[in-house]
């Protein structure tokens, strides 16, 4: 089993708290989605899980969070390796200005990858894994930004993966895409699920109800109510839940 | 509604007439420059030592000991500027050190050429003992671009969007690995076009070698960074101010403004070109 385990976890920044003693185990190889509504901290949360957040000054964390036998936040933790295992995708596309080749070669490189014909492989098998590669095989040199915004994202993914991480953070991966390029990032999740644990953030709660398996549901910096998707957004446990499913607040 | 038309004109003049005012300095300066100095320039006005006194030959250890100099100056200040511009962008955090640092790299920017001059003796003249040199009066140009080169690469690197780094560090570089590759690339026409407008401000700066290394004449070129050299805007100072036969040598004086204005032409230029040539290669 290699799941995440969140314990006690709170975040601030400054003086304003985000999240608020977070527990959670959140399982393997399913989709996790998070809801709630904005400023809630479902991106702060998701940003707890590869230590993003660090990159924000005067952020304060406490707690712990457990995967792969360790303490992420562990002073003898690398933040590079945890990065590794545990990938990201952000909310706008952020292809870097590099050829299509290069952008997914880039992690590669960092981590210190040589060998030109592995390199090559991975990038195309990365590419291939999210749809891409046939529809970019002829033009691998040209420039990632000349891409569709879909495209772009689901480059990004493929970026992602071809470092070979466990986890897989999409922080509201759609919100800047049209509904096609949507359907596409869904159907890639539901496929991507079977090697890697995929945890979403998302405030469309369709989107959420559509692919995920586990849903939690995070208010104020509280999580609320978390557990099977059918059941949460057929049968919220809490008052809170069911007031923001049925769309009363929010 | 007829006045609100009125005052819009007024300003619309006003301002377009002090955009003009700028070119016309700048064109004035050229032509004058131009038409006064072109007799002068010839093959042996830029290829041959100076003759009798100044009065005849050219100019062609002036035009190599400016060159020299700006050599030593980029490479002691290109080094250190970008660096602490690196530094003061990615790794800094904010606070009273750094704006300690700030305020001391502005006040930099505003102490004169002058004075510069004298620390250059104190320092590198006498205190390193690098004599009066080409090193010495390299690494005092060196002083007072430094300011301007850590403002414009700052500058640069602020430019350059947030998800690039994020979107490195997210893959598990590390901060080091997310600059060198994603974020100095896309920095570097800033920085270079920076550079190049603050050294070729210094190429032109009498006050800093005047006491640090420049000479009014040396038989020869240097042969190491710890000879005298003659340079172009000292050159230019002597031929106008103080040489014993001003009428004769004004042309020579002219010509060599021309020189002087061509090569920090030419500087310029060519950060302009390195600008537009990586600001299309990385948008590829």
């Amino acid at each position: 089993m290699n799941n995440i385990i969140i314990k006690d976890l709170s975040l601030a920044y400054g003086e304003k708290q985000v999240l608020k003693r977070i527990n959670q185990e959140i399982e393997e190889k399913k989709i996790t989605a998070i809801i709630g509504p904005s400023g809630c901290g479902k991106s702060s949360l998701l940003r707890c899980i590869n230590r993003m957040n660090e990159l924000i000054p005067d952020a304060k964390i406490m707690g712990q969070i457990i995967f792969d036998k360790i303490d992420i936040y562990d002073s003898n933790t690398d933040v590079t390796e945890v990065r590794q295992k545990i990938g990201m995708v952000f909310q706008r596309p952020n292809p870097f200005p590099k050829s299509i080749y290069e952008n997914v070669a880039y992690g590669l490189r960092i981590n210190g990858l040589k060998d030109k014909n592995k390199i090559s492989e991975t990038v195309e098998r990365s590419l291939d894994d999210c749809g891409l590669l046939k529809e970019v095989k002829d033009r691998l040199h040209t420039s990632a930004t000349e891409l569709s915004g879909g495209q772009q994202q689901r480059l990004c993914i493929a970026r992602a993966l071809a470092i070979e991480p466990k986890v897989i953070l999409m922080d509201e991966p759609c919100s800047a895409l049209d509904p096609a390029s949507t359907f596409k990032i869904e159907e890639l999740m539901v496929k991507l699920k079977t090697r890697y644990t995929v945890i979403i953030v998302t405030h469309n709660m369709q989107q959420a109800a559509r692919v995920s398996d586990t849903t939690g549901f995070l208010y104020l910096g509280e999580l609320i109510e978390f557990g099977n998707t059918k059941k949460l957004f057929t049968k919220p446990k809490e008052k809170l839940t069911e007031d923001y499913i049925s769309g009363n607040f929010g | 509604m007829k006045l609100k038309r009125f005052e819009e004109i007024i300003g619309f003049t006003i301002l377009g007439f002090s955009a003009i005012i700028v070119i016309l300095i700048l064109g004035t300066i050229i032509v004058n420059i131009i038409s006064y100095g072109s007799n002068a320039i010839s093959w042996e006005f830029i290829s041959d030592f100076p003759k009798d006194g100044m009065t005849k030959g050219g100019i062609l250890p002036t035009i190599m000991g400016t060159i020299f100099v700006t050599i030593i100056t980029t490479l002691f200040s290109i080094p250190i500027g970008v660096s602490a511009a690196i530094y003061l962008s990615e790794y800094a955090k904010e606070g009273m050190l750094t704006r300690i640092i700030r305020a001391a790299i502005r006040n930099l920017a505003g102490v004169p050429s002058i004075v510069y001059g004298l620390f250059g003796v104190a320092i590198f003249v006498q205190g390193l003992g690098f004599g009066s040199s080409v090193l010495s009066s390299g690494l005092t140009l060196g002083l007072l671009t430094l300011p301007w080169i850590i403002a414009t690469s700052e500058e640069a690197l602020k430019t350059v969007p947030h998800s690039y780094r994020e979107g490195s560090l997210a893959l598990g570089a590390t901060k080091w690995q997310s600059i060198r590759s994603n974020v100095l690339p896309y920095a570097l026409p800033g920085i270079l076009t920076g550079s190049i407008l603050g050294l070729s401000r210094a190429a032109g700066e009498t006050a800093p070698i005047l006491f640090t290394g420049v000479v009014f004449f040396v038989p020869g070129l240097p042969d190491s960074v710890f000879d005298q050299f003659m340079a172009m805007p000292y050159h230019l100072y002597i031929l106008s101010t103080q040489h014993h036969a001003i009428e004769q040598v004004r042309s020579l004086a002219y010509g060599t403004a021309l020189v002087l204005i061509t090569l920090i032409l030419i500087m310029n230029f060519t950060a302009i070109f390195i600008r537009f040539k990586l600001r299309k290669k990385f948008q590829m």
